[in-house]
């Protein structure tokens, strides 16, 4: 008998960075470790290690990140595919 | 609270549906880092709901239910109630829309904060009833074009200002009342904090802009909810058993017309539109602060 349980995992609906029509890339040398993009990406796309890093099977490519980047170390280019 | 302070955890889940730009994953994925695992949530009908729980694609990794829309304030009470007989902790959260406080749940809601359940609720307020097609809520500001008030010939979007919520429920006297912005993250993050920590009711109400309803680029999502402080559309204060104890006035006060611009719903706004709505604003804002804008 199937019971009405679902196992949440990452991803569960599907990889949505391919939604993705800008991407994201940070210059790690700008970069002061400030985490805004951290706190504010709506797709928990960016991870935080010794710099953040983006996580691009996830990023919808929405811009908040470089937006609120305090010393514009994110830059969204145009996707290529 | 610290930014670097909060933990990796993260138990709202990318993969999840919500538009690019959405303001409520980031809402909700820090504000469960704050209340952790030992959480129950309930969502109504709302986006929240669509995007991030429908069976079997789940992106909360708590225990999660739903059920009808108007009772959030009622199923939230019977969870709380029964986990209190069995000695047990647990926060049990309601996350509704705006539309489901303002308009749909409001009576029960208003009886679990007259009951004093020991539960938190949290009002995720983008406008309108986005979920279903941008349709126009209490919640809707004066003049916003919505699809059940469009802006053309007859009507110039909606004709009444926004309800003001929060101040309805600070009127209950419950435990703790607070309204909040993802963009002031600290306050963001102490506020959660602190209704973690307090037992009886608690009402917490957050913006959260929405691109595709308010028609605005989704990088300014944050910049939308920083705006609305500093004009004065949105005001950030604590309040417990009925008495402000915290008040967050912005710096420096913008004209109301700078929140306005970068959105579609009120691009078709006259000077005489611009002025009435900044007239509720100062309005307001004397009431809220107590001083001339």
């Amino acid at each position: 008998m199937k019971t009405a349980i679902s196992l949440p995992t990452k991803g569960a609906m599907g990889k949505t960075g391919t939604w993705r029509v800008f991407r994201p890339t940070i210059d790690l040398e700008k970069c002061i470790k400030c985490w805004r993009c951290w706190i504010f990406c709506p797709d928990a796309a960016i991870a935080r290690n010794e710099y953040p890093v983006i996580d691009y099977d996830y990023c919808k490519g929405c811009g908040i990140c470089a937006n609120e980047c305090p010393v514009n170390a994110i830059e969204m280019g145009r996707e290529e595919k | 609270m610290n930014i670097k302070d909060l933990s990796d955890e993260i138990l709202f889940t990318p993969g999840h549906t919500a538009c690019a730009g959405c303001g409520a994953p980031p809402i909700v994925r820090n504000i469960m880092k704050i209340f952790g695992k030992d959480t129950i949530i309930y969502t109504p009908a709302n986006c929240l709901l669509v995007f991030g729980g429908t069976y079997p694609y789940l992106a909360w990794k708590v225990p999660y239910f739903h059920e009808a829309f108007e009772n959030t304030g009622a199923c939230i009470s019977g969870v709380a109630r029964a986990l209190r007989k069995q000695g047990k902790k647990t926060l049990v959260v309601g996350i509704a829309g705006d539309g489901g406080t303002y308009d749909i749940g409001i009576q029960a809601l208003s009886g679990a904060a007259e009951r004093n359940e020991d539960v938190i609720y949290i009002c995720y307020d983008n406008e309108a009833y986005m979920n279903t097609g941008i349709q126009r809520s209490g919640s809707t500001p004066y003049g916003a074009a919505t699809t059940t008030t469009p802006a053309g010939t007859k009507i110039p979007g909606k004709l009444d200002h926004k309800k003001d919520m929060a101040e309805i429920m600070r009127a209950h006297e419950v435990p703790y009342v607070a309204t909040m912005s993802i963009a002031h993250q600290r306050d963001f993050l102490e506020k959660a904090k602190k209704a973690r920590d307090v037992e009886g009711f608690r009402y917490l109400h957050i913006i959260s802009p929405c691109p595709t309803g308010w028609r605005f680029d989704p990088s300014l999502t944050i910049e939308m909810s920083r705006k609305a402080v500093d004009s004065g559309m949105w005001t950030l204060f604590e309040a417990e058993y009925g008495e402000i104890t915290n008040i967050y006035k912005p710096k420096k006060k913008i004209p109301v017309k700078e929140y306005l611009m970068g959105q579609g719903r009120f691009r078709h706004f006259t000077p005489e539109m611009v002025e009435e709505l900044q007239r509720w604003v100062d309005h307001k804002w004397k009431r809220i602060y107590g001083e001339e804008p």
